[in-house]
């Protein structure tokens, strides 16, 4: 096919933007889920206040645009974020693309990994704590070594969901000009007149991420059903 | 009483200490485009390079300052001067009444007009009646969106784009009739190259200062008046020197300062 | 915090609802349309009619909308048929109808999906039932299938139907006025983003909240046989009492 030839050229800096990528999606990801869990406990606990301000947070968040959001926090964050360092005589603070990004995508899916992460706390059989209050473990206790390993197998399927869609709003980075895979697909096809090829050549590496990523996924919820009868 | 000049006195030290603050100024950071061939672009090994660039370190050699060169997107550029990312802005922007409401400028540093581009045999002339129903591309919140969509608003489609390259890349597409951009950017950054080679200007020089400013000055924020008198007075220095000249014929072979 | 600019462009906001909700519309509509017949093709155990299907909605789920449009926009866009026939067909140099054609192609595979596994779960007693009366195959899936099957498919749906208006922003990214480009331009015009994409921010979110509340109301009307019975038989009791 025509093009090949520079489609090889550019792969380097193809998968310069392919490494962008995937440190973007692996970092928001780290954010949504330590937001997720946090959303999840707060949203169950007994504090009106706590509920109340999970429930917003989740709701705002999955009423607004992903790119919107995204735009808001890169464009406005950097002014906001500086007037309140102006105020406190802080040198400037840059919220740079990758930054905005991650914060961005991380807020995002921590709302949604919240509403996984809630639902799969519920589906635990209430038994299974009170028998480790039964052998005198603590509040603490049962939530490390029971609730959370029990509650992941409940979890998975509606976290995989949640990271394959993660995945690909990474590529909304592009728009505020972070280097990644699909910005690098622009310059490449920009600069030789075949942005099919590169954008095709872009669509092909993220199936194969997702595909991958099922393969795990699926090897995932196998380990954590250990020992579960199938219904 | 010595309670009250004591007091006085500390009060007059705090203002003094606050008004010394005003800048001994070591280091500037500048905020350029990196995206307006051929004032500002990045070449494919990340160097920046450009007429503005040239500008911005002869400037800063002359105020005897470091000089640190930060890319920043046209959307962006005045807000992230606000927000202090850096404390100048010398890309190619244009000196006009609405950007003076938030900014402070310097003189200009070059003049140059603004023109039509047209495909080559596409036979559409700058009046309204040609136009009508064709679709015009511009950059996104310059003076050249601002002319288009008042003037010819009502009468042509106007298409924004966050760069001037991605303007040329739906030019060359057919996706746009015209650009209406400044005159040597286009020549140099489309008009001269391999993709420009079917287009053509068309119709008058535009340079109307109600629309187009007073030319393209540096930009800082208000308030900094000693930045501000220190950069107008290594423009003038240049211009003296000859170093302007030098610069000026790297990439152009006429005058762009303008009268 | 200066709303004065945003509030005297309101029209811009206002074209640019239009704008989105048009193409949203349309999107949804025809992603559809074209999604009921494809899942019914899914369904099907013959691979020469499975296989394409699939292959459809694999690619259109596992790649980012963003890039579907790009391929459309500026893949096809510069191809050289696709200029002459530009040429020929001025509409076709909007950008409008290569982000229709991206959101279209992308919700039908996700919907396909969607009504495929909505009519996996069809009860098989419905089924049998159905084929006890005497009916075909189409007449089965037409009276019996089909309507349980959709409103099975009606949350996952309502997600999928919000998931598309916040995906339409990037309508902005290839010129198109929308909400969004409405709001990138005013923050640009006027130096206030922060104001600018709060604004239009909110504007999303209360159209969200329609949506919602819409299906709510529809999940209400057509799940009503699955409320609890409680409420029948206390409505009983209060009458008997009254």
């Amino acid at each position: 096919m025509e093009g090949i030839d520079k489609l090889i050229e550019f792969v380097p800096l193809m998968l310069d933007g392919f490494v962008v990528t995937l440190t973007v999606a692996f970092v928001s990801l780290a954010i949504a889920l330590v937001l997720g869990l946090i959303t999840a406990t707060v949203k169950l606990s007994s504090s009106r206040l706590g509920r109340g301000v999970a429930g917003a947070y989740t709701t705002v968040i999955r009423g607004v645009p992903d790119l919107v959001l995204m735009l808001l926090i890169f464009f406005g964050g950097q002014i906001q974020v500086n007037n309140i360092g102006a105020y406190f005589e802080w040198d400037y603070i840059d919220v740079d693309a990758f930054t905005a990004g991650t914060i961005t995508i991380g807020f995002i899916f921590g709302a949604y990994m919240g509403e996984t992460f809630r639902g799969a706390f519920l589906a635990v059989p209430v038994g299974l704590l009170e028998a480790g209050y039964a052998y005198g473990m603590t509040k603490q206790q049962v939530f490390l070594r029971i609730l959370v390993p029990q509650m992941m197998r409940h979890a998975l399927p509606g976290l995989g969901n949640n990271w394959l869609v993660l995945m690909k709003t990474t590529a909304l980075v592009s728009v505020i000009g972070l280097h990644d895979l699909v910005f690098r697909a622009g310059q490449a096809g920009g600069s030789t007149r075949l942005p099919f090829l590169f954008y095709l050549f872009v669509a092909f590496m993220f199936l194969a991420f997702t595909t991958v990523s099922i393969w795990a996924l699926n090897w995932l919820e196998r380990r954590y059903s250990a020992g579960v009868r199938n219904a | 009483m010595k309670k009250l000049i004591s007091a006085v006195f500390v009060a007059a030290l705090a203002l003094g200490a606050a008004q010394a603050d005003a800048k001994e100024w070591k280091k500037v950071r500048v905020g350029v485009e990196g995206a307006y061939p051929p004032f500002s672009e990045v070449t494919a090994d990340g160097k920046l390079v450009g007429f503005d660039i040239d500008i911005a370190n002869a400037l800063c050699e002359e105020m005897k300052v470091e000089c640190e060169l930060i890319t920043q997107d046209w959307d962006g550029i005045i807000p992230a001067l606000q927000a202090r990312k850096y404390d100048a802005i010398i890309a190619s922007m244009s000196i006009t009444p609405e950007r003076k409401e938030k900014v402070d400028f310097t003189n200009k540093y070059y003049n140059t007009p603004a023109k039509f581009v047209r495909k080559k045999g596409s036979g559409i002339e700058i009046t309204k009646e040609s136009m009508t129903g064709k679709a015009v591309g511009v950059q996104r919140a310059t003076i050249h969106d601002n002319f288009v969509t008042e003037v010819y608003g009502d009468a042509v489609e106007v298409k924004r784009y966050g760069t001037q390259d991605e303007a040329y890349l739906d030019m060359v597409a057919g996706r746009v009739d015209l650009l209406l951009a400044d005159s040597v950017a286009m020549l140099g950054g489309f008009l001269e190259t391999e993709q420009g080679k079917d287009f053509e200007f068309v119709g008058p020089d535009f340079s109307d200062p109600k629309y187009f400013g007073e030319g393209a000055g540096i930009a800082v924020r208000k308030g900094e008046e000693d930045l501000l008198n220190m950069l107008n007075q290594a423009i003038d220095t240049i211009r003296a020197n000859g170093k302007y000249k030098a610069i000026q014929d790297k990439y152009f072979d006429f005058d762009v300062y303008g009268s | 915090m200066d709303f004065a600019p945003i509030i005297e462009n309101y029209r811009l906001y206002l074209d640019g609802l239009v704008t989105t909700v048009q193409l949203v519309f349309w999107a949804l509509a025809i992603g559809l349309a074209l999604a009921i017949p494809l899942a019914i093709l899914r369904r099907s155990s013959n691979p020469l009619v499975n296989g394409p299907v699939w292959a459809f909605t694999y690619f259109f789920r596992g790649t980012p909308l963003l890039v579907q449009m790009f391929l459309l926009y500026y893949g096809l866009g510069q191809m050289q048929f696709m200029i002459e026939l530009s040429q020929a067909l001025p509409f076709l140099k909007s950008a409008y109808w290569y982000a229709l054609v991206a959101f279209t192609l992308n919700t039908c595979a996700y919907t396909t999906e969607i009504i495929r596994g909505a009519i996996a779960g069809t009860p098989y007693g419905e089924i049998e039932a159905a084929r006890a009366c005497g009916m075909s195959k189409g007449q089965t899936y037409r009276r019996v299938v089909l309507p349980s099957a959709f409103r099975r498919a009606l949350p996952a749906y309502s997600n999928e139907v919000i998931f598309m208006l916040h995906g339409s922003a990037i309508a902005s990214v290839i010129t198109i006025i929308d909400l969004t480009g409405a709001a990138r331009i005013i923050a640009s015009r006027y130096y206030n983003p922060f104001e600018a994409f709060i604004a239009v921010g909110v504007l999303y979110f209360c159209i969200t909240f329609a949506l919602v509340g819409g299906f709510k109301l529809l999940e209400q009307h057509w799940f009503a046989h699955l409320r609890p019975r409680e409420e029948a038989s206390a409505k009983q009791k209060a009458r008997q009492a009254a």
